[in-house]
């Protein structure tokens, strides 16, 4: 189990924007009338999405009135669930598995990085761009080890590959999800290898970069 | 090792499109409507012949779990549901992953054949709520399929009605435990229900509901259509069929495959893995079936047989068919720590004995890693790993105590050594 809270501080009101409204309204449709209450995680869910990421008090409050729950039994779903962040997060959201499977093949090595680039765990960075986090089981365990930044799995990474991604981010270029030893998906690939071999490609495309300057 | 002709999963890693025109020509929705005709009698027994046991953990006859379920409803009784439980979060298993995102037409297309087995017009997905994209995947999939006719009224012409929808959690393993995932369908905390009553006589709703695995689904209609003694003649009996394996760890390789039920632990790693990092003799010891089951040091590795009786009666399990391994360079009691950190953070906390034992087994091995305690520590832990076991609603209390059993039996001298 794990202690959560919410903020201190909280926004004045929630309101569902009309397409998330909309998209509610839908999702009811699943579950049989009376049952609409099952709806309640989705719509938590979405109502983070709507605020940057995190979940404040008043959508809480939203979502209860929206399901004519009571508010308490919303409160505690979104407190149950360590999916739903009760404080504000950066824009990116990194949360570093820490699980056996990825600790065997070098998780620790990613929290340094976290540690170096980001700083202290659950904080926003000083420039927006990060929050991090330890978090449990990602469920990618052949691909370790594995970080999950907002809706992507960054997968076969190791301390530069991470890092080389972090700053990516930080300067706002675009990324791309799932292996970073150019795997397609679970297949058998020699891990170490490919991480070489990748980062050998990325040396030499630097240093073609470099050999062009100067024209 | 499994021939290519048997394999079921010819898509798992994706190099194909995950499209239903893709999917049917690897031959899913085959002869849907004809299977479904033969009916709901038939379905079940052929599934019972087959011999195919739940691919979730636990390893129930799916057959016989399926015979359970009450008749047909009729308008004035409550519907029966399927439940399809895709929370995979079991330490070391990403298979279901793969076929969410891989072969979801596979899943569709047996949620339909067990609907119609167990007398069920509406399933639910429940979708482990960090597969954002895996969700996706497997509605545009289940989209498609609505609009080829082969879900909703009459589906795939079997005048049989079947409604399938995807439902997400948030970040909780519990939701894994079938009575938990029912209460987080409902929209409560994924705390699991006492038993009896059963799922199939009360579950979702109140209704008689049958929780399956995702791949647990996905080879029924392989099963179908090839019929039960193919998939009966792989393994042995009791243990038939072919099983995603996820291999990750301290191999060369690490990845999910597809194998026949049987085959040797090291086959299976010196095969599809590339072997144990720095050769075989560098194993210290290997987690068979995802976190929960006790480990296996090297010298059993060398002589088991990957399915649910052989690991059963190395006091270990098949579990979800997750092989995690450690090569000697492993800080074992630390490898087992974090399990217990696992463990005591995923606790719902609704049993004290698994709220209080889960986070007192986490303390102590932490000391015992970090070289702090006294060899009658270690009974003590013993001790407390046997009073949580058994004395819980669900079976994470079991789950959080056997990595620990599995560490004192095999390693107790390394424990001792430390202090």
């Amino acid at each position: 189990m794990s202690v959560r809270r919410l903020a201190a501080e909280q926004p004045d009101g929630f309101q569902f924007n009309p397409e998330n409204r909309k998209w509610a309204d839908a999702q009811l449709k699943k579950y049989p009338a009376g049952r609409e209450q099952s709806a309640v995680l989705p719509l938590l869910w979405r109502a983070q999405e709507q605020c940057d990421g995190w979940l404040p008090e008043p959508a809480i409050r939203h979502v209860a009135e929206f399901l004519n729950m009571p508010y308490i039994r919303v409160y505690e779903v979104a407190t149950f669930y360590t999916m739903f962040n009760l404080e504000p997060v950066g824009k990116y959201l990194v949360q570093v598995c820490k699980t056996t499977p990825c600790w065997l093949r070098g998780s620790d090595e990613l929290e340094r990085v976290c540690f170096e680039e980001i700083g202290s765990p659950e904080s926003i960075s000083s420039d927006g761009n990060f929050t991090w986090r330890q978090v449990e089981c990602l469920g990618a365990c052949v691909n370790a080890p594995i970080v999950q930044i907002n809706a992507d799995f960054h997968e076969d990474l190791n301390s530069q590959s991470f890092r080389a991604l972090l700053s990516k981010l930080r300067a706002g270029e675009t990324v791309t999800a799932g292996s970073h030893v150019g795997r397609h998906a679970s297949e058998p690939v020699e891990i170490e290898k490919s991480a070489n071999a990748n980062e050998k490609s990325a040396n030499e495309e630097q240093e073609t970069l470099q050999f062009k300057k100067p024209e | 090792m499994l021939k290519d002709k048997d394999r079921i999963f010819t898509n798992l890693y994706g190099f194909q499109s995950a499209s239903l025109k893709a999917a049917r020509g690897r031959g899913d929705w085959r002869d849907t409507g004809a299977l479904l005709a033969k009916g709901r009698e038939w379905l079940t027994s052929e599934v019972k012949e087959s011999g195919l046991r739940g691919r979730g953990g636990a390893g129930f006859p799916t057959g016989l779990k399926w015979s359970f379920m009450p008749p047909d409803p009729d308008a004035s009784a409550p519907p029966n549901y399927l439940v399809i439980n895709a929370d995979e979060s079991e330490p070391g298993t990403c298979k279901d992953r793969d076929i969410l995102r891989h072969e979801p037409h596979k899943l569709i297309e047996g949620a339909l054949l067990a609907g119609r087995a167990m007398g069920a017009h509406t399933g639910y997905i429940y979708v482990r709520g960090e597969f954002i994209h895996e969700r996706e995947c497997l509605q545009r999939a289940i989209k498609e399929a609505y609009a080829a006719k082969l879900l909703g009224p009459n589906a795939a012409g079997s005048k049989w009605s079947f409604d399938l929808f995807v439902h997400h959690g948030a970040g909780a393993y519990i939701c894994g435990e079938e009575t938990a995932l029912l209460e987080s369908l409902e929209g409560k905390k994924g705390q699991p229900r006492l038993k009896p009553p059963f799922p199939a006589n009360v579950g979702l709703f109140g209704a008689p509901t049958t929780i399956n695995n995702v791949e647990t689904i996905a080879v029924v209609p392989e099963i179908l259509r090839r019929g039960a003694s193919w998939f009966a003649d792989l393994g042995r009996p009791g243990n038939t069929g072919t099983k995603v394996f996820c291999i990750s760890g301290h191999v060369e390789r690490p990845c999910n495959v597809e194998e026949e039920m049987g085959i040797s632990l090291r086959e299976l790693i010196e095969t599809h893995a590339g072997g144990v990092r720095g050769g075989w003799d560098n194993l210290l010891a290997v987690i068979p079936g995802g976190s929960s089951v006790p480990l296996l040091p090297a010298d059993i590795c060398g002589k088991i047989r990957m399915d649910f009786d052989s690991l059963k009666e190395a006091k270990s399990g098949l579990g979800t068919a997750a092989v995690i391994v450690m090569d000697k360079s492993t800080d074992i009691i630390r490898a087992i720590a974090r399990l217990s950190a696992f463990y005591k953070h995923e606790s719902c906390g609704q049993c004290t004995p698994c709220r209080e034992g889960t986070g007192w087994m986490w303390r102590v091995m932490e000391k015992i890693a970090a070289g702090e305690s006294s060899p009658a520590e270690i009974d003590t832990l013993l001790d407390v790993t046997k009073q949580v076991e058994g004395h819980t609603i669900c079976a994470l209390g079991d789950a959080a105590a056997w990595p620990v059993q599995g560490l004192i039996r095999h390693f107790r001298p390394l424990m001792e050594e430390r202090q």
